[in-house]
């Protein structure tokens, strides 16, 4: 476990142990006190937003709407939720499926991808290297806007249009994944694959058994925000998917506003289902989440 | 990873570690003399992917600008520049509508940009400081980021309802006007796609400034105590100084982020009142997929790719390096690692 947690270093939060906090005497306990109440307090205003959203799609229609506003369901019902799942026209859970699925592929293809293209570009001297390493940092100046008429042209050439592989693949081909990749690989010790190297491992056997499970860390924190990306990503779906049945839950949410205008319960309910998959990932690998966007600092 | 140094060792140092005692080679060439193509075969994929849909359309783009290209008509002919001058000519269908999205990108970034740039830095300093809890406070600053754009913007047009929303609701109760249209008026719907930018991504700035901060070396702030420096001569001399490379950063990916502000007023405002509130990349999408205007659609673009062009190169000036220090790219992304 030593060599992965090595590994894991990296991409490990910082924590600011070593960060020289100016001494300070005994602080009195009401300061404390006080510290944490003004933080907590804070802390809900800042949530809210998030927490009104969840209440009223247990409200009814009238509740939904009244004033003053109900911070707890009168009465508590889970209607919302039956109406908006078995409403013909907008199949949430069809929606829900659409992105599960091209979140969870666009992930692995990002990270494979990825992962291999940055083993060379960080591990092996070979003649182009520079350029195509060049070539990808220049594109991230590219503004998206510039690629977004061009590409649906390509996406309709290629009769993705209104299917899920034009949101699974396209968005693949952002230089981020490489970066980190490549970055992380870098950081890995050289003397491991050497000693490979000796005992006659080909470059596939070392990027496979030496250094794939060293990058477990880094592969989880890419995929993770691969996936969080595609299941959020909004405007791209919007104007290349558009039948009812092929859309992914937040382009679909954005027809459900124009049907529904003034039904905020089913808004609610239907915000609720779009945010819940990446609200638990969020609690559960948090870690990983605020680790892979400190090192977005990187991609500079 | 802590310094510029490490990140290179594994290339400069492998001459040095040949371990069959020949001459040093050139750094990660394997002694069973791997295949020249075998570092193509593991770009491939990505290579493929990338050329498709990165290298290909960012000039096809330009290609497209050059002609009157309805993806529904059979003749797309060449038209040169027209369509870049239609832009330009104030009598043109596209051109009012095109540079009152440009007007509201430009509003939207005006005021967007400092305070993301502002705002999660003191929520940085606040977090900087060590004690129970930390993590918890910090996950809660993230958390509305991790909410998609159609999620948060559903949200906030509840939120911001004129009638029965939460703001104007409690504004009330303040003693404040109840009744402001902040999906229907400017420049009310300006502070409220401003606010709901701020409260959704303030958390992604955070979390890299926070691990930024915490790359600067505690000995600074040693050895600024014992000049005596005050908290804000630390601040000035010792925090802002190492955040610097970051900073740029920082702004760039900010600035370029809310260039690209679709889905608050695509959901929240829908571009009213009238269009004002439409932004520039929300009038290319819908001139060139919705109206299928794609030659105007590709030229708009690239107008609007050429002023972020000019406010980066700005941004780079205004960050440059002061002093003759040579920072190259590596040591600013080590800084930027947050990793001890």
């Amino acid at each position: 476990m030593t060599a992965l947690e090595q590994a894991a270093a990296p991409v490990a939060v910082p924590t600011s142990e070593t960060r020289a906090d100016a001494p300070r005497g005994r602080t009195r306990v009401w300061v404390v006190v006080v510290r944490y109440v003004l933080l907590g307090v804070l802390a809900l205003i800042y949530l809210s937003p998030i927490i009104f959203m969840l209440v009223t799609s247990f409200k009814t229609r009238a509740d939904a709407a009244g004033i003053p506003p109900n911070w707890i369901p009168d009465p508590f019902t889970t209607q919302a939720y039956e109406a908006i799942l078995t409403a013909s026209g907008t199949p949430v859970l069809l929606w829900f499926s659409n992105s599960l699925i091209a979140a969870v592929l666009h992930a692995v293809l990002v990270v494979v991808t990825a992962s291999l293209a940055a083993y060379p570009l960080a591990r092996m001297t070979f003649r182009g290297r520079g350029i195509v390493f060049s070539v990808i940092v220049a594109t991230l100046l590219i503004p998206p806007v510039i690629l977004i008429i061009p590409n649906y042209l390509i996406v309709g050439n290629l009769g993705w249009l209104n299917s899920l592989v034009a949101i699974i693949i396209p968005t693949a081909a952002g230089a981020f994944g490489v970066f980190f990749m490549r970055q992380f690989f870098l950081s890995l010790p050289a003397e491991l694959e050497e000693a490979a190297i000796i005992d006659g491992a080909n470059r596939w056997e070392i990027f496979l058994k030496i250094i794939l499970p060293l990058s477990k860390p880094a592969m989880a924190t890419l995929a993770l925000l691969a996936f969080l990306t595609n299941w959020n990503d909004f405007l791209w779906p919007v104007y290349v998917l558009f039948s009812a049945d092929v859309q992914t839950l937040p382009a679909g949410l954005s027809t459900l506003q124009s049907a529904n205008a003034v039904r905020y319960d089913l808004l609610m309910a239907g915000a609720v289902i779009a945010s819940v998959p990446v609200l638990l990932l969020f609690v559960f690998l948090q870690r990983f989440i605020i680790a892979g966007v400190s090192r977005s600092g990187l991609k500079g | 990873m802590s310094t510029p140094t490490r990140v290179g060792a594994s290339v400069t140092e492998a001459p040095t570690a040949a371990p069959d005692g020949s001459a040093p080679r050139r750094a990660g060439v394997s002694p069973t003399r791997p295949k020249p193509f075998t570092p193509w075969l593991f770009l491939l994929p990505y290579l493929a992917l990338f050329t498709v849909f990165v290298i290909v359309p960012s000039v096809f783009g330009l290609w497209i600008s050059l002609h009157e290209w309805d993806y529904t008509l059979p003749n797309k002919p060449f038209v040169g520049g027209e369509n870049y001058a239609e832009l330009f000519d104030p009598n043109s269908v596209n051109s009012g509508s095109f540079w009152t999205s440009m007007r509201a990108t430009g509003i939207f970034t005006l005021f967007s940009v400092p305070l993301l740039l502002v705002l999660p830095l003191l929520v940085a300093l606040l977090m900087n400081k060590s004690f129970p809890g930390r993590n918890f406070f910090r996950a809660v600053y993230f958390a509305p980021y991790v909410l998609g754009v159609a999620v948060v913007g559903l949200l906030w047009r509840y939120l911001l309802d004129n009638n029965i929303g939460l703001v104007n609701y409690y504004l009330g109760l303040f003693g404040l006007p109840d009744d402001t249209a902040w999906t229907t008026s400017v420049p009310a719907a300006w502070v409220a796609l401003v606010g709901v930018t701020v409260w959704w991504t303030l958390g992604f700035n955070a979390v890299i400034y926070l691990a930024a901060l915490q790359d600067i070396p505690g000995e600074l702030y040693e050895a600024a105590s014992v000049d005596g420096a005050n908290a804000w001569q630390k601040f000035r001399n010792v925090t802002l100084p190492g955040l610097r490379p970051i900073l740029t950063f920082v702004t760039i990916n900010t600035l370029i982020a809310s260039a690209n502000m679709f889905g608050q007023s695509y959901i929240i405002t829908q571009g009213a009142p009238g269009r004002e509130t439409r932004t520039a990349i929300y009038q290319i999408a819908e001139t060139g997929l919705r109206n299928f205007q794609m030659g105007d659609a590709a030229a708009m673009s690239y107008v609007l790719t050429f002023f972020l062009m000019i406010i980066s190169v700005v941004v780079f000036w205004l960050f440059r390096e002061k002093k003759e220090k040579p920072v190259a790219d590596e040591s600013a992304t080590a800084q930027s690692g947050g990793i001890r």
